[in-house]
């Protein structure tokens, strides 16, 4: 069978599977749409927060930026995973306990303003949009290489699984979605990676395989000889950085507090039943983030190395055929400078001019063809780069909707709307939003791309410190909440418009405040959040007594009995 | 009279935090960024420490380190249900 059979069959079957579990898990309460019933067990839900969180970037991008800059990439490493332990042991827990459905929810109740609600809708809603276009792209990428229909069709085909799963059945469908998207999203990364780590190792652990010696009884070591590889074509050591140590620490904070902080992950801590599920499922959700996140900087090192073995030097009519079939779509570009009929690939440090251009982001989607591996691997990615786009969208699209009806109209503007009214706007709000994110996905503003990088920080300057201060903090006020999130946010968002779209020109090193990069700016922006909050909490009146007592009560464990026993 | 069960509970979660912070600090900002050239002149087999740190290491132990605060919390949350009924019955 050929590789575009073996696609069809892979996705047509991955869809399948998922409107089947949407038809059986349609969504009958607001409770149902907004949070699955509150009844979803730890270890679903773990699954769950893997998938909705693994988004296109993290299945397609992450390898393919770090086989092209080594070790710095460890900041996306790091900062998408350590993100979690602040999740699970600063935030989660607590929201749980503090129930109902939403961020903005917390953020209304806790400092008792509705100012501060709508400041909080608000920055939910511009994050989720950014986000949830760069997942239609990458549904409209996907298809357009391995099904030979256009991005826009692409995009469009997307659009209406996600509409009929979404709609249909909010998070409860969302959810049992997303445990299905985990499973086919983790096997099409794993698989290949282990087949290409016994093909250079001899070992079938990437994790381990990353560390090993070569397969070919040199005896070198893989990372080694791709140090050495890199070098003579004039690229800098595969294992050394070049970043900055301020520039690493900054950006990978920012990206830890940023996870930590994402209105989308944070809202399937309330699908679970009490307090300790929360944390177990945090637990779950890492470990099976994790799975992915160790094997990625495997691939990455396999990927580069393959690459640098196979093309430098290679005469333009021997190219493999993946080599071809990117560059059909643009993602691969030569221009033979020297005329010799030969690919030149070399870095920087080279005396040869280099002639080829790479896209980050096929690295993972052409590795199982540039390892050679047989068809129906290559149909298997495909599946799992679409399950991972669908999963996050989908995890976005409720946080947008969930955000119109409930938080915007039912607590802010129209309290006395009935159940069955606000379900119905909840699930007309999906829809909407489904075909704006559709929309942006097809025309995607300039900018989509590098604006999902910066919200990381501008969940990191805006949402963490207010929640973190709401629930260590009782002296935490209105006013120092809503000054420090317009502040912080303020900052970050000033920063990198300045140094990205006004004067781009002026983005390098020296000229950034302390040496920090717009990536990293984040952490800035959150520091000067939590400087604001606490100095105008001290100067203006403390918190009413019931506030104080409400956050005495999300301190305390789940106590009642019947619920213990529930769970246990 | 015996201190206040909330306290009690509240504190040594707030003891917890510290300590499983201070290590996910140490693995990732210490060992995978400010001292990782130092740390790769260690090798174990084809990785440098600081970067087998910052590619693999520290991912291991945020895992481990969620897990030791469930297991943490789970035994106070025990705690501080005993403790109450312990109240409760002196209250009687």
């Amino acid at each position: 069978m050929s590789v575009q059979n073996w696609t069809f069959l892979m996705v047509g079957l991955s869809f399948a599977l998922y409107i089947g579990i949407a038809i059986w898990s349609r969504a009958g309460s607001t409770k149902e749409f907004y949070v699955a019933g509150g009844q979803i067990s730890p270890l679903t839900n773990g699954l769950a927060t893997a998938a909705d969180w693994m988004s296109a970037a993290s299945f397609i991008s992450v390898a393919g930026i770090i086989s092209f800059i080594g070790r710095d990439g460890s900041v996306y490493l790091m900062g998408w995973t350590g993100g979690y332990v602040l999740l699970a042991l600063l935030l989660a827990p607590y929201l749980r306990k503090f129930g109902k459905y939403t961020v903005p929810d917390f953020v209304g109740d806790r400092y008792y303003s509705n100012v501060a609600r709508v400041v909080a809708v608000l920055c939910a809603i511009f994050i989720s949009f950014t986000y949830v276009a760069g997942q239609m792209r990458g549904v409209g990428i996907v298809f357009s290489r391995f099904l030979d229909v256009g991005i826009n069709e692409g995009v469009l085909i997307g659009m209406c699984i996600v509409f009929f799963y979404a709609v249909l059945g909010g998070m409860k469908g969302i959810t049992y979605t997303q445990v299905a998207q985990y499973c086919v999203l983790i096997f099409a990364f794993l698989v290949p990676a282990i087949y290409i780590s016994i093909m250079i190792t001899n070992q079938p652990i990437p994790q381990l395989g990353f560390g090993s010696t070569l397969a070919d009884g040199s005896g070198v070591y893989l990372l080694d000889k791709l140090d050495g590889l890199s070098q003579e074509l004039g690229f800098a050591a595969y294992t050394t950085g070049r970043k900055t140590t301020i520039d690493l620490f900054f950006i990978t904070a920012a990206l830890m507090v940023g996870t930590a902080g994402l209105p989308h992950v944070l809202v399937r801590f309330y699908t679970v039943p009490t307090v300790s599920a929360a944390r177990t499922s945090a637990g779950w959700a890492l470990l099976f983030i994790a799975l992915l996140y160790t094997t990625v900087p495997a691939v990455s090192a396999f990927a580069r190395t393959n690459l640098l073995t196979v093309i430098p030097g290679i005469a333009y009519s021997d190219v493999p055929e993946w080599f071809s079939t990117w560059e059909d779509i643009g993602l691969i570009q030569f221009e033979d400078k020297n005329g010799d009929g030969r690919i030149q690939y070399t870095g920087p440090a080279s005396e040869i001019e280099n002639e080829l251009t790479i896209d980050r982001d096929i690295i993972v989607l052409a590795n199982p063809e540039i390892a050679q591996l047989p068809a129906w691997v290559i149909g298997l990615v495909a599946a799992g780069g679409l399950a991972a786009a669908l999963s996050t969208a989908a995890g976005l699209l409720l946080v947008i909707s969930t955000a119109v009806a409930h938080d915007l109209l039912k607590s802010t503007f129209m309290p006395s709307i009935t159940e069955k009214a606000e379900l119905r706007v909840a699930r007309i709000a999906a829809g909407l939003a489904v075909v704006v994110a559709g929309y942006f996905g097809i025309n995607p503003p300039g900018f989509v791309a590098q604006v999902v990088a910066f919200a990381f920080g501008l969940v990191a300057a805006s949402f963490f410190p207010i929640i973190l201060l709401g629930i260590f903090w009782k002296r935490a006020n209105n006013i120092g909440a809503i000054a420090g999130m317009v502040c912080g946010i303020g900052f970050t968002a000033g920063y990198i418009v300045y140094f990205k779209f006004l004067h781009p020109e002026l983005n390098v090193a020296a000229e950034w405040l302390f040496g920090i990069s717009p990536e990293g700016i984040g952490t800035l922006g959150m520091l000067i959040n939590f400087a604001v909050a606490i100095v105008l909490s001290l100067l203006t009146a403390p918190p009413p007594a019931e506030v104080q007592a409400l956050v005495e009560e999300i301190r305390l464990p789940d106590n009642v009995a019947g619920v213990r026993k529930a769970s246990a | 009279m015996s201190l206040d069960p909330r306290q009690v509970y509240w504190r040594s979660n707030l003891r917890f935090l510290a300590i499983l912070l201070l290590v996910w600090f140490v693995v990732s900002f210490g060992c995978g960024i400010l001292f990782v050239d130092q740390l790769d002149q260690i090798r174990i087999g084809g990785f440098g420490l600081g970067f087998w740190f910052a590619q693999q290491g520290s991912i291991y132990v945020f895992v481990l380190l969620i897990w030791v605060y469930v297991w943490l919390m789970n035994r106070a949350d025990k705690d501080y249900e005993a403790r109450c009924a312990e109240q409760a019955e002196a209250a009687e």
